[in-house]
């Protein structure tokens, strides 16, 4: 009896040192050279693989980054400036700054304002919908509610509210650009998150002329330019019925917010003027 | 009159693979065809076919005639599109179609009915032996006539084939293995002999010396008839076929008539077939015979609590309140209004929708069956397997679409789908089958799209 448990110990242990000898010799022989940054730079990043850099997971954009010479055009997104000086320290290089973005949901399709006109019941997907018809109100280009940028969502920023249109936490969102990709009709933007993360910007993007857009949606953009016009940084253009700012021209004066009939325009965070209620995502509008 | 005996009691031929058979309901199966009074306003969308939508020439404020061409083809695949009533131009704008997204439509009041003069009344005293082969097909493309089974699909291209391919049999569609639609129905009853003068036509377009007129055993007054007619002509034949659902897909018919099967990706015309539909055969011999364009078509108008489901021949364009209000208005309990048939038909939006050349019929179905009832979790009985008729696993293709496993839907012949709805309509969970695989497909084909963009 002790024999056989010390023949098999024995020879177990035997099989096991021959097999590590081999496996040592192979490891040296074949063994991959691989710039030890990469290890360090992947050690440094959030590690939530969400391509929000626009590079394959964490990996992916530690590769990129000691590759690269400069850190210009890399980004992560989900780190942020923080992350991203702590790289730039380890690889030795100049960090490139960039404006903290947030993603912003451009559909004020509230059930108030937008009235269903049928009632879809085939699968609960944006995109399945978006692909049979035009959706549950009379807006062929506004929000489904259907929450696939919920879905998409790998940090949990963004929820459906009581109104059946997306709010992102402002906290959470990371601008890694999943649910922009994931909308089909293209409303979710990545806008920049702004100054006290104050932003001015227009909450739709119905192409419909004026008269049908506003038949099928009472807070629907007009493109009536009225805000265009306003304008004096001339941050704000109208092409096919609907206006845009340039966030990177916009200087934050509200005054297109005023002047706006249909209230489309929404700003972000900006001390109370009026009597209003500040909700992170769409507020302070309501006249 | 040489009467060829019916075959009943014989082993009836169908597709090998799959199908489903569900409850027939061809309750206007007796309803001979009406002419649908003329409405005060038509709406021609300037795409009601596969391929490039055609390019208006006419303007707002022209008076055209009915059949005159409003709309050119853009493009080798594309379709003519003709006025189908006489009266002015309203204007050509944007109008919402049946998913509810605005097309380019041109929209024409109606003033008398006036008919371009080339149009004939009655046919030419021709025999199909006069015309040449180009002569055909040239009048098929002037009368913009696309595949009526529904897949719209522009007919002189298919009349056509690409070099190095021969067709060897014509396989005319009467199947109609939908539910409820009777529409091909009555017009083989009612049209037979016009039709089997199409069928010569496109035997002669296509250098053809046989065609097989396909018609399921539930038709067989159809069948009869059509059996009659084509012992006179040589190289016609009818072949009943068993009834089972998705017949009248082109691979399944194929498969029926001559135990050919379409290789994965490819085209009937690679086993020497083509099909054309019995509605797209009349419009042929009405292009051909009568220089008529495609103007009008039947549709069925039905409903388990519709007052009187019929066939309609209606002009292109109206609007398919027009065809409810003449089968006797719609019911109060009406929960959707289905174009097309239960199977493969889609939910309109609105009754003020355009008949289109590949509207096959109207439904309307009651509100307690047209409510989808909530799915459950895949219980792995693999109903859907047995059910699809393209050999496909479609439980899996769903998981995948879900997933967004594009390359893997593409290995796994996503897009051989047809999207004929035997997998939802078996599933016992009530799973939503095809919504995912079509939206998979969608994906599948744009990937397929970019990369072939690429390589290029």
């Amino acid at each position: 009896m002790t024999t056989t448990i010390l023949f098999t110990i024995i020879s177990l242990c035997l099989i096991g040192i021959a097999s590590a000898v081999i496996l040592y010799f192979v490891a040296q022989k074949f063994k991959v050279d691989e710039d030890p940054r990469i290890d360090i730079v992947e050690e440094l990043l959030p590690g939530a693989n969400c391509g929000g850099c626009g590079k394959p997971g964490c990996r992916g954009f530690a590769e990129a980054t000691v590759k690269a010479d400069s850190l210009d055009g890399l980004f992560c997104p989900v780190g942020g400036a923080a992350t991203m000086t702590k790289i730039a320290s380890a690889l030795g290089r100049e960090v490139v700054m960039q404006t903290p973005k947030i993603a912003v949901v451009r559909c004020n399709g509230t059930c108030e304002h937008r009235p269903r006109t049928s009632h879809y019941d085939g699968y609960k997907s944006c995109a399945v919908e978006h692909s049979l018809y035009r959706g549950e109100t009379d807006c062929a280009y506004g929000c489904l509610g259907c929450g696939d940028c919920v879905k998409a969502c790998a940090f949990d920023a963004i929820r459906m509210d009581e109104n059946g249109l997306p709010a992102v936490d402002e906290e959470k969102c990371v601008a890694c650009g999943a649910c922009v990709k994931a909308c089909p009709r293209n409303i979710i933007e990545l806008r920049n998150q702004g100054p006290k993360g104050r932003r001015v910007f227009v909450s739709c993007v119905n192409k419909d002329k004026g008269a049908a857009a506003r038949k099928a949606c009472a807070a629907a953009c007009i493109g009536c330019g009225k805000c265009a016009k306003e304008c004096p940084f001339g941050a704000i253009t109208v092409e096919n019925n609907v206006a845009y700012i340039d966030f990177n021209k916009c200087r934050l004066c509200r005054k297109c917010v005023s002047a706006c009939p249909t209230h489309a325009i929404h700003e972000v965070n900006f001390p109370a003027r009026k009597i209003t209620e500040a909700t992170p995502e769409a507020s302070t509008t309501e006249a | 009159m040489i009467k060829k005996p019916l075959k009943y009691n014989t082993v009836l031929k169908t597709f090998k693979i799959g199908g489903v058979h569900p409850p027939e309901n061809k309750l206007s199966a007796q309803a001979p065809i009406s002419v649908l009074p003329l409405p005060e306003q038509v709406i021609i969308p300037l795409s009601q076919h596969i391929g490039a939508p055609a390019i208006p020439t006419v303007k707002k404020g022209d008076r055209v005639k009915a059949g005159q061409l409003i709309g050119q083809a853009a493009g080798f695949i594309s379709a003519n599109i003709h006025s189908s009533v006489s009266g002015t131009v309203v204007g050509i704008d944007s109008v919402t179609d049946a998913s509810g997204y605005a097309r380019p439509s041109v929209i024409i009041k109606v003033e008398g009915d006036e008919w371009e003069d080339t149009v004939l009344e009655k046919a030419e005293a021709k025999k199909p032996g006069d015309y040449s082969k180009e002569e055909i097909i040239k009048a098929i493309a002037a009368a913009g006539i696309v595949g009526m089974g529904g897949a719209t699909f522009p007919t002189q291209v298919k009349l056509s084939p690409p070099p190095g391919n021969k067709a060897e049999t014509l396989i005319v569609n009467g199947v109609e293995c939908e539910p409820y639609l009777t529409a091909d129905h009555r017009l083989m009853l009612e049209h037979g002999e016009e039709l089997m003068t199409g069928v010569q036509l496109i035997m002669r377009a296509l250098d053809v010396r046989r065609a097989v007129v396909g018609i399921e055993n539930n038709k067989r007054d159809a069948i009869e008839l059509l059996t009659r007619l084509a012992a006179q002509i040589p190289g016609v034949e009818v072949c009943p076929l068993k009834v089972r659902y998705p017949q009248g897909g082109e691979k399944q018919l194929i498969k029926a008539v001559t135990g050919k099967s379409v290789p994965s990706g490819g085209l009937p015309i690679a086993v020497g077939a083509v099909v054309q539909n019995v509605g797209t055969v009349y419009a042929v011999y009405e292009a051909v015979m009568k220089h008529k364009p495609l103007v009008e078509r039947v549709v069925t108008v039905t409903g388990k609590a519709v007052k009187n489901p019929g066939n309609y021949l209606c002009r292109i364009g109206t609007p398919i309140s027009k065809l409810i209000e003449a089968a006797g208005g719609m019911p109060e309990d009406t929960g959707k209004v289905i174009s097309g048939g239960p199977m493969m038909g889609k939910a309109v939006m609105s009754t003020e929708i355009a008949v289109t050349k590949g509207t096959s019929g109207v439904l309307l179905m009651r509100e307690n069956e047209s409510r989808r009832p909530a799915y459950r979790n895949c219980i792995r009985c693999a109903k859907c397997v047995s059910a699809c008729p393209m050999g496909l696993e479609p439980f899996r293709l769903m998981l995948l679409s879900e997933q967004g496993l594009t390359e893997t839907l593409e290995q796994e012949r996503v897009m051989d789908c047809i999207e004929c709805g035997s997998c939802s309509f078996t599933c016992p969970a009530h799973r939503p089958l095809l919504d995912l695989i079509r939206l998979g497909k969608n994906r599948t084909g744009q990937m397929i799209r970019a990369r072939k963009a690429k390589n290029q």
